[in-house]
Order: C-alpha cells, then structure tokens, then sequence
C-alpha cells in the first residue's frame, strides 16, 4: 500500500482483517461451507451435433448454430461459441420463462414503434422474436446475399450480422431488436454458471480469469495489483 | 367472494426494511400485529443458500428475487404530453417482493442526508435568496429537522450493524471519516471493511488534489455483531455477488439478519406471504381507515382484514398507489399544482468515467456491495449554487462491487461488440479497469409526480401506477460539473484509455439501463395538509390511523442513498406512535 504518510485515513487494516477472518470462518461453518469443493469431472455431454433442441426447429438451429460462431467464433484464445454450447443455452432459455416473457407484463395495448428508451415493447416474447425474425433476416440475407445465413460464407455472414447490427435489414417494430436480443443471450451463454447450459467446462471464465462462483475472498481484498491466481469453480461443483 | 379475518389491532402493508421495523417496535408494545407481503417467504437458510444463491444469470440477469412485472409494474411517460407505456420488463430500478424486501438484495451503501437537504428551500433563501430556484422548482423544508432525526439514524445504523470511520462526532471533525457528514452523536457500530486496490488509487489521486477521500458506510458487516434484538452478523467476505442477490453468509444488513428471527418468535406478531393488498378501507365517516382487504394468493380470494391502525411500508411505489386507490390525501394534479399524493416524484442522477490500465490488476470479482472509496467535496454543503448555476450535490466515489462477467464487462470504446477482435478485447481487458463515478440529488419538479394510468391495469384490475419524470437542465447541469471534476482526477491517475459515460443536455429518462432502485416522492411530508401527504410523524393528514413509510415521503431527493433516511423515519414515527399515538389515538400534528 502506498499511501501518502500523513494518512490516517482508513482503519488499521491488519485488525480489520484479522477479525474479519475469525468471524468468517465461523459464518462459513454455521452455513455448513467448511467443506472443500468436490473435485467433480466435467459431466461428459453428448457432442453439440447430436443434441436435439426442445424449442428451436431444424431451420432455426441451423442459423443459431452459424450466427453465434460469428458472434463469438472459435479461432484464436478461449472458447468460441460453439465450443462454450451457448446454441444449448439459447434453446433451453427460450423454452423456459424468459422465452416465453412469462415474468413480464405483456398485457396491451402495445405501442411496438415507441421510442428505444421505453424499452420492451413489442407484443412479441423473446422466443416469438426469434421465430419471426429468422426467417425474414434468412430471406434477406438471400435477396442481399445469395443464400440463407447458414449457407453464406463465414465473410458474408459478417457482413450480414453488420447490416443487421446497423439496422440496414428491414424489420417490422416487432422485431426490430432481434440483433441486440441474439447478442445478449449469445454473451449471456457464454458467460454465465454451467448449470444454465452454456459456458461448457467454465473456459469462457478461464479465459479472462473469472473465478466463477468461489464467492469467498476475504484473503484477497488487501492483496493490491497482484493477479487472483484461482481458477473457478462452478455451482454444481466442478473446477476448472 | 371476500373472507373478513378477526380483527387486529395494527396490519402493516409489505415486509421489508420499514414493514419489519414499524412491526418489531409496536410488538414491544404487545399489540397484536399482522403483517401481510405479497411475495414468499425468505430466509437465509434455504433461500440464500450457497452456491445456488451464486448465479448471475437468474439473480443479476433475469431478476428471480425481485417482482414479477407480470404481477405488476408501472408505466412511464417523460413530460405531460406523451403516453405512458409500461416497464414490461425490469430495467432503470428494480422492485422488490417477498420478506425483506429489497432489503434481502439491496448493497447496504447507507448514508444520512445532510443537514441542509432537510431545510433546502431555507437553506437557500438564506444563503443566496429564493429567486435561484427554477420556477418549476418544487423543493421545499422537511417538517423534520436533522437534528431531531438523529438519534433515530444512530438507532437505524445500530440495528442494521453498518460499518464506517465517523467524520463529525458532535459537531468535532473526526480524522478518516467524512468531514461533510452531518454530526453524529458516536461512532458507527462497527469499523470500517478494508477496500480494494481501485479504492486505494482513487484516494491517493483525490487526496493529491486536497480532496477528503473515506471509506463507504454501509451494512457489510466488517467483524461479528450482536444488535438490541439479540441477532447476529458475521464479517462480509467480499463475495462479489452483493446487489440483487441474498446474502448467503449473514453479512449484509437486511431485515432477515437484523430484525426477523427476533421478530417472529414474538406471539403477538404474525405474518402472511402471497397476500397482496389490494386496496385500504375507510370508515363512512371518512375519518379512519378500517383496515386493509388482500388478495390472499393460497386461497384465491380477497380477505378483509379489520385493523386498528395501517401501516403502507410497501416501498414508494405502491404505497403511493395504495393512497390514490384508496382516496387517502388529494391526487395531485400538476397543472393547477394542488392536491398533495403523488407530488414530487424523485430519483437520482449518476455517471462515470472508466479507466483502463493495461499492466495492473483490479481483480473485479472481489468486492462487496459498500466496497469503495467516496469524496463529498462536491455534495450539497459544498456547492455554492448561486455561483455555479444549480441546485445539487453529489458524492463521487470508486467502487469495486461485482466483476460479474454478463453485466460488468467494460471496454475500451473501439473494441467491438462481437467478433473475434472482442473475444481477445475481453481476454486483454477483464481485470484491467476500475471507474469513478457519481450519485447526484435530484430535485423536485412540478411536472414529476405520480398518478394512476389511465389504460394499464394489474391483474386484479387495479390501474398501474403512473411516473411522469425526465431529466431536468438543473440536474444535467450538475451532471456536467461533476463530468469535468471526475475526468480531472481520472486524469491525473494517468491510465492507458479513459472514457466517460455521462447524460449530455438532450439525454432524456431511458428505462432500459438500470440506474438506481432510489424512488422517491408522492408520499411527501408537509407541515401542513396542503404540502404534505403525511404529517413530520409520517401520519396520514387526512386518515389518523394510516401511517406511509419509506423514501415516498422525502420532499425532494437528496444525493445519497436513500435507506439511512428511510430507516432513521421510520424510528422516528414508530416513536411517536409509541408514546403518543398509543394512549390517544389521533392527528399527532
Ligand atoms: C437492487 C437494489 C439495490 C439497492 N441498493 C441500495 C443501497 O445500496 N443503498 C440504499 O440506501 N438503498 C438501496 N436500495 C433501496 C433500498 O432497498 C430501499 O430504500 C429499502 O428497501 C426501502 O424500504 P421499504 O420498507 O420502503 O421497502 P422494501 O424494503 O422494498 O419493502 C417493501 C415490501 O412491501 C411489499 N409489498 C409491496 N406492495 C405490496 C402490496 N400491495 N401488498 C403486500 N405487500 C406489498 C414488497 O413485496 C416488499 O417486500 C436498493 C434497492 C434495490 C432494488
Ligand atoms: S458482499 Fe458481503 S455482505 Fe454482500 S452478499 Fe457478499 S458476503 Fe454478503
């Protein structure tokens, strides 16, 4: 710590800390944590080819599958989209709750042209977005293009997810915000606890040092500049 | 099809922070005390459990603690003239539900107001004179003094087990502490936590400008505590998954590791979860109200529920509701500017400047929800309003609360948002950047208030609340004072890439990013019934049996957080009641 001499101005740290530490260890037993992580494998999944989506139809796979390996693709350090399982996390997610806006309040009348800031407001659920939208940017992508997304080459696809990103591919108010829906959940895959899905064997979370869900760092917080060595942890238990 | 329940002699409305305090104090007095929520129930064990509690994607991302918008939200419109559309899905704040209430995934940051944000209107006309206050500026004096609410912060803050080095103790400037702070009558409960690398960098850079850099007061426990009810608190661990989420390790203040355990196993005291009031019920006379009717969820059908006094702690939003769907105090009406329940709706301004060094480490995940290192050199008592042309203040400060990768992924502004380049962005950055940012007052406007819709309905076919709010020049003023002082300091601490994140004079009220739960307004106290909803004991004007907590009653916003206020009110009406009300029940203003 390099704090100017003169400053009193925070409590001495070591007392802070070392009644912090006592008293931690002691709330980690009363909620029974004083166990070590179970050193789980990573549950051995069937390969993403063979895994049959509960919401997504053929088509609608076929451009999941390409559009998020633009998204986050696979070359170069860390996992890319595919190898994370985020198309996994994507159907599961839109077959659940979320999918079906089920938390939401979607009573009408619904005014789907409303300014950005008034957020969501098209009639439409996250997965009726999905099932309007592919096949509209599918049709452009071959009037514009020369085939549907999946077929295009890895470049066109780019070129594409640009266009629709800039909103140069028309598409009704309804489903005006399918990039900016697409990207989110891709990330959302890509990022969060295994349990969800995506983000196999925690590599997104190696990738850039996220230690997942170890929760517990009171060893960590007076240790300035120096890199968090641990690898993370996931909440069923696995390491990685 | 409605059951009427037996009578008891107080029904409090919601079970968070102030439902428990309001709750625990008049069951000393040994009435008999239903409390009713409408969300479930929640404890520590099972509800907050490690490892389940630690998911991002269902707590941070998809909001499972908080209220369903499905079950009801509001709708939003920014000026007189637009129509309100409804937040169909949470973003700019977030409601809570079920016991505790946002108290159960709120970040503990408490702060009391400043003396002077009690008496502003005052304040100014004695410092500067009125004529400085925008036109269709509503600001005004709290019927309540700073002075007299603070043993009720101070017994707030003892309960709660909030931690902070003082900077005022009876009126002595304190070394380490805040030296803006209001006095206080001792020092806070517990000692500061320790702060993160990004805390120590911004208070050697702020103090190198003749800043007065101090840790953030808040409800992180920082050693173990025992409070007044006999529960107990063990140290925060920094687990970096504080705001939004329970905490798994009876480290955060909340009404469930604070007040409920010692609560419940009073005999006098009982509560029902899925019991969503609906409406308060008036006596003919108009005088009473006599008590409140529910939806009770497990039965299916409304319940009236007979009761002496009524207590609203169902947080702004629906205690602002409850009293325009019940007929408690005139609806205001912002053209002519009469009525009182609704005016003054507030919330509160904030921006940031981020900061990237690429060969240092911030380890981001490390924090907890107070972690943070704050300069008041530009709040309230600082600021000379008359010279710098508006009305406000702030308090600036770095935080390191979450590192959480789905929300809290900050890059440089070239990076793309996909694509190869980001994927190595996220590699190369994570890790490297901390920010300095501001939470500012915002003050209360003629046109910002609250009334019901007038299409959108609940299911129970109660119209939503309605918010008419957008930002104000005076606010985006201030909001580019403290741009420059920010990126000034930023500055000096010489990073690789610095990019700031601010409101400019066109920005308008956007409900997508969430900004603050700091909802504030509606509920206001006035000294008499033409300026307040509520009286300075939070008692209704025009229903004595009817009392509104929480942040609806302050009269304009101030530039903290708002549960230190919030709580030190509720201590303070609880009090009145117990001494006053009690043994002659009516108007105690
Ligand atoms: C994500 C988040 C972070 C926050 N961080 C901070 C912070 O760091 N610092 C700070 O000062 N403040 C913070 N807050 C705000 C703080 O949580 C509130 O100020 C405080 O909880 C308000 O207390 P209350 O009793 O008024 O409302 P709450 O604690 O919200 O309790 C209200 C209760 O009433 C219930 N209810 C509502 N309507 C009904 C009805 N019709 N019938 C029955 N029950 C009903 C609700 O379900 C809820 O349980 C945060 C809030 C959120 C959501
Ligand atoms: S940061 Fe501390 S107080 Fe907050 S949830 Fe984690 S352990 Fe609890």
């Amino acid at each position: 710590m390099t704090f100017p001499p003169e400053a009193p101005l925070f409590p001495p740290a070591s007392r802070a800390r070392r009644q912090f530490l006592q008293v931690s260890a002691a709330s980690l037993a009363m909620v029974g944590l004083s166990a070590p992580f179970p050193a789980m494998a990573q549950a051995d999944l069937p390969p993403l080819e063979d895994y049959a989506p509960e919401f997504f139809t053929p088509g609608e796979w076929a451009f999941v599958l390409a559009a998020v390996a633009r998204l986050i693709p696979s070359e170069g350090a860390g996992p890319g989209a595919i190898e994370a399982r985020v198309p996994v996390f994507i159907d599961r997610q839109l077959d659940g709750n979320f999918g079906q806006a089920s938390d939401w309040y979607m009573a009408g009348p619904h005014q789907a042209d409303a300014a950005p800031e008034f957020g969501w407001q098209t009639p439409l659920s996250p997965a009726e977005v999905y099932r309007a939208a592919i096949p509209v940017f599918d049709d452009w992508c071959r009037d514009t293009l020369g085939a549907p997304f999946a077929g295009l080459e890895t470049e066109a696809q780019d070129e594409a997810l640009t266009r629709l990103e800039a909103e140069e591919v028309p598409l009704a108010p309804e489903i005006r915000d399918f990039f900016k829906i697409l990207l989110a959940n891709t990330k959302e895959g890509y990022f969060s606890d295994p349990i969800h899905g995506g983000n196999h064997g925690m590599a997104a979370w190696v990738h850039i040092g996220f230690p997942g869900a170890r929760a517990h760092y009171l060893d960590w917080v007076g240790q300035h500049n120096v890199r968090y060595p641990l690898g993370p942890v996931s909440i069923s238990g696995e390491r990685a | 099809m409605a059951r009427t329940d037996a009578k008891k002699d107080v029904v409090i409305v919601g079970l968070g922070w102030t439902g428990a305090i309001m709750g625990m104090e008049l069951a000393q007095e040994g009435l008999e005390i239903l409390a009713l929520e409408r969300g479930p129930n929640r404890e520590t064990v099972p509800e907050m459990r490690y490892p389940n509690m630690i998911d991002e994607l269902s707590q941070g991302e998809r909001h499972n603690m908080m209220l369903r918008p499905a079950q009801s939200t509001v709708t939003i419109r920014r000026n007189l003239n637009e129509t309100a559309l409804p937040m169909r899905k949470w973003g700019s704040f977030l409601l809570g539900n079920g016991v505790g209430g946002s108290g159960v995934h709120w970040n503990g940051q408490n702060w009391r107001p400043q003396p002077i944000e009690m008496q502003l209107r005052s304040h100014i006309r004695d410092t500067w004179g009125e004529e400085i206050i925008p036109e269709d500026m509503t600001i005004g004096d709290y019927p309540v003094t700073y002075d007299e609410l603070e043993p009720y912060f101070d017994r707030f803050e003892r309960v709660a087990g909030i931690t902070g080095a003082a900077g005022n103790i009876n009126g002595e400037v304190q070394e380490g502490g805040n030296p803006f702070e209001g006095w206080r009558s001792g020092d806070y409960p517990m000692p500061p936590l320790p702060v993160t690398y990004n805390g120590i960098k911004f208070a050697e850079a702020a103090r190198a400008m003749g800043y007065h850099p101090f840790l953030r007061p808040g409800g992180n426990a920082s050693t173990s505590y025992v409070n007044e009810y006999g529960m107990q608190m063990g140290a925060c661990n920094f687990c970096g998954f504080c705001e939004r989420y329970g905490c798994y390790q009876y480290s955060k203040s909340s009404p469930q590791t604070t007040i409920l355990a010692a609560l419940f196993r009073k005999p006098n005291f009982s509560y029902r979860t899925g019991a969503e009031v609906l409406r308060v019920e008036m006596a003919a006379d108009g005088q009473t109200a006599t008590g409140v009717t529910y939806f009770d969820e497990e039965a299916g059908e409304e319940v009236f529920q007979p009761a002496d006094i009524v207590i609203l702690a169902a947080y702004q939003i629906e205690n602002v509701r409850l009293m325009l769907l019940s007929g408690i105090g005139t609806p205001y009406d912002p053209v002519s500017g009469q009525g009182v329940t609704g005016k003054n709706y507030g919330y509160q301004i904030t921006g940031s400047t981020s900061m990237f060094f690429r060969d240092e480490h911030f380890n981001p995940f490390i924090g907890s929800g107070i972690n943070g290192v704050c300069i008041d050199d530009f709040g309230m008592s600082a600021n000379d309003f008359g010279a710098l042309g508006f009305i406000g203040g702030a308090y600036i400060s770095s935080a390191q609360t979450n590192g959480q990768p789905i929300r809290s992924m900050p890059l440089p502004q070239d990076t793309p948002a996909w694509g190869a380049e980001w994927k190595s962005g996220i590699a190369e950055w994570y890790g490297h950047q901390m920010s300095i940012g501001h939470h500012g007052s915002v003050m209360s406007y003629r046109g910002h208030y609250c009334d019901l819709d007038p299409t959108y309905r609940d299911r129970h076919g109660r119209p939503l609340m309605r918010i008419t709010f957008d930002w104000h020049p005076n606010e985006l003023r201030m909001n580019a004072y403290l741009k420059e002082k920010i990126e000034e300091i930023a500055r000096s601490m010489q990073p690789d890439v610095m990019q700031s994140s601010y409101k400019d004079y066109n920005s308008r009220y956007d409900v997508r990013p969430y900004q603050t739960t700091h909802n504030t307004g509606g509920t206001i106290m006035g000294a008499t019934p033409e300026t307040g909803a509520v009286n300075r004991y939070l008692q209704a004007w025009d229903k004595h049996n009817v009392f509104v907590t929480g942040a609806g009653a302050f009269v304009q916003n101030t530039q903290y957080n708002p549960t230190g206020l919030v709580g030190g009110l509720a201590y303070w009406a609880v009090d009145a009641i117990r001494r006053q009300y009690l043994r002659n029940p009516g108007p105690l203003a």
